[in-house]
């Protein structure tokens, strides 16, 4: 009978470890599937597409081209490689510029009128360029498809221009959101890793009972308060403090975030490093006291290292918490997505820029596998430090304690 | 346990006897939509409407998918999804239930009060970088935004920025309150709200669409007689063969009383 109880027991433990792995690793599958779609797709809104005067001679244009084209920027087409000829605009809503309201009427149910309007317009004009529908194309003698480079992973992740929503083309540049992430999590923890190990080993070590009694509920309640909170907090008192220490003329900052990110990653520290360091067995920080080791020297030489991996899981929980956190970097950070030069400029993360326009992509358009790609990149992140903290830390221990 | 029962079914035979509608679409016109489908709720017992947000974008897409009755709009339908729209037959059909204005807000300390589109332009852009190079301090320009899946986003950049992409130095913040925090305690600050935003803490500048011959100042007044370039119409889509199952709550909104609450809410009556 106990047998089987305990072959239960032992099924069920089974059975909801399988499933939870399994369940990560779907996660990471659908995480991973959904990002790769990006991949090869042309950066055109589906359906539409650029096409120019028949007698045009340039072929391809590059993204950039393009996006400066249309923001008025590029003036001439010799200056991407065609004729010297000025260049003039045009999306589907001008038609009613070159013609009156009695000349379209009825336009948005005749497929032909409408086709051959904008034909009209693109034969006439041999400057055009025409951000259209691509359901005109094929009828249209007089016009030309513009062939544009397809998103890969260069201009991925070495594009400096994040512009999802840009009509004609999108532009993914994950660079200035990649550094922004990196240098506002890493300063975080920077800030948090010293105050929060200190914070950890005077509450372990050296304070009197009655004194952790009261800090121990108190640094969990901080654990506790919302994000949204954190936020609003910066918002209103760090974002001026740090403009005003400064002399900046913005003070959202990605020191801002670094400092929000860092009061909130430290409860998460303190409790798990002042945990595994309470975890130290007695016997051995007697036998170093005995030895006549000083306090100080029994915590730097024993208590430490023997906690080392619980320190180390405190760590990457921290930095866990200061890569993936949304909200209060939503409000602190000012969100450019400009390379940073200075941690005292705006800057955008990753998780911001996924949480802000989660929203609005529709599923399975670019933008969406767009925002998905981003997912994977900060999924990757994670674990390259979960990896390396942990390599250090096993070196560490072996080193240290045998 | 069968009075729960018996009150459940009675309310769903309720339910699906009433008339009962959906409404979907513009961050925007959200508020204002809610509070007149509360209001006329009260006054109409029987009929049942659902309001939802999510964007203009996915109210007109949810219209044309026929998920939605009526698509709330802070911009005009674009002519591809006018098409998609009309391909089942039946015509959209557009209704004006209210005009908002944008303001464009600086520092109360900032000397600049004017700004022609041109001079918005640039420095939404990026090529304006100074304040002194549009007649204010040497003082750098710290541009405010909102996120790319608002409404007020899209119609800026057509309106003002006649379809320029935005420069990415941009700080851009997922609420209106936000960007009016932002630049109540930013020297340099520059930002765009809805006019009902304006708060004593900033500063609206007058803008001028005729190349600097007239400013005019962002006010009630001043958008209602048309004299004040930034205003947008606020609309509601409908395809033509649910006319009558939409026409009583809309005939509400354009009434005296719906345009009452349209005022209260901060947004521009439309006569």
């Amino acid at each position: 009978m106990k047998k089987i109880f305990e072959k239960v027991i032992e099924g069920i433990l089974m059975l909801s470890g399988t499933v939870t792995t399994l369940t990560v690793l779907l996660i990471i599958f659908f995480l991973f599937k959904e990002g790769i779609g990006l991949f090869g797709k042309s950066p055109t809104e589906e359906g539409f597409t650029v096409a120019v005067n028949r007698e045009n001679p340039v072929n391809e244009l590059s993204t950039d081209q393009i996006k400066n084209i249309f923001d008025q920027n590029i003036h001439n087409w010799n200056e991407v490689g065609g004729n010297n000829d000025s260049i003039i605009l045009f999306r589907m809503d001008d038609l009613f510029n070159y013609y009156t309201e009695e000349e379209l009427a009825g336009i948005d149910t005749n497929m032909n009128l409408l086709t051959s309007k904008i034909d009209e317009v693109i034969d006439k004009n041999k400057g055009i360029i025409a951000f259209i529908s691509s359901k005109e194309i094929p009828q249209n003698p007089n016009s030309k498809l513009i062939h544009i480079k397809a998103i890969g992973l260069g201009s991925f992740f070495g594009g400096k221009e994040w512009f999802p929503t840009a009509q004609p083309v999108a532009q993914f540049g994950v660079y200035p959101l990649l550094m922004g992430t990196l240098w506002v999590s890493l300063l975080a923890i920077l800030i948090a890793l010293p105050f929060g190990l200190a914070t950890a080993v005077y509450m372990a070590e050296i304070a009197s009972p009655g004194v952790r009694s009261v800090l121990k509920p108190v640094i969990e309640l901080l654990a506790g308060i919302p994000s949204v909170v954190y936020g609003f907090f910066g918002l209103i008192v760090v974002v001026p403090l740090v403009q005003q220490i400064f002399a900046l003329p913005v003070g959202e900052t990605g020191l801002t975030g670094s400092i929000i990110l860092a009061i909130m990653a430290l409860p998460t520290i303190i409790t798990v490093a002042e945990d595994a360091i309470r975890g130290t067995p007695r016997s051995v920080k007697e036998a170093s006291l005995a030895l006549g080791a000083s306090q100080w020297q029994t915590i730097y030489r024993i208590t430490i290292p023997y906690a080392s991996s619980g320190i180390t899981a405190a760590v990457i929980l921290g930095i866990g918490r200061a890569i993936g956190e949304t909200m209060a970097v939503l409000m602190v950070t000012g969100n450019a997505a400009v390379v940073p030069h200075s941690i005292l400029e705006p800057m955008r993360t990753i998780p911001a820029t996924i949480a802000a326009e989660l929203g609005e992509a529709a599923k399975g358009s670019l933008h969406y596998d767009a925002l998905f790609a981003l997912g994977c990149i900060l999924f990757i992140i994670t674990m390259i430090v979960n990896l390396t903290v942990q390599m250090i830390s096993g070196k560490r221990t072996r080193n240290k304690l045998r | 346990m069968k009075k729960i029962i018996i009150s459940i079914i009675a309310l769903v035979v309720l339910l699906s006897t009433t008339q009962a509608q959906k409404i979907k679409g513009s961050d925007t016109v959200l508020p204002l939509a809610q509070k007149e489908a509360e209001l006329f709720m009260m006054k109409n017992k029987s009929a049942r409407i659902t309001v939802t947000g999510g964007g203009s974008g996915v109210g007109i897409s949810s219209l044309i998918d026929n998920t939605t009755d009526i698509a709330m709009s802070s911009r005009k339908m674009k002519l591809s999804e006018k098409m998609k729209a009309n391909a089942s037959g039946s015509t959209a059909q557009e209704i004006v239930i209210a005009l908002d204005a944008l303001a464009v807000i600086v520092h109360p300390a900032n000397k600049v009060s004017k700004l022609t589109r041109e001079q918005l332009e640039g420095i939404y852009t990026g090529k304006i970088k100074n304040w002194n190079e549009v007649g204010g301090d040497n003082m750098t320009i710290v541009v405010y935004g909102r996120e790319s899946s608002s409404g007020t986003y899209d119609f800026f950049k057509e309106h003002v920025l006649d379809n320029k992409n935005y420069a990415a130095s941009i700080l851009s913040m997922p609420a209106t309150g936000a960007i009016v925090q932002s630049v109540s305690q930013t020297k340099g600050a520059i930002g765009y709200v809805g006019l009902a935003y304006i708060e004593k803490n900033v500063k609206a500048v007058s803008v001028s669409f005729d190349l600097g011959k007239t400013f005019v100042k962002p006010s009630f007044a001043n958008a209602k007689n048309k004299t004040y370039p930034i205003v947008r119409p606020l609309f509601f889509y409908h395809m033509s063969t649910t006319a009558n199952l939409v026409k009583p709550f809309i005939n509400f909104v354009l009434s005296k009383e719906g345009q009452a609450i349209v005022l209260a809410e901060g947004y521009i009556t439309i006569k």
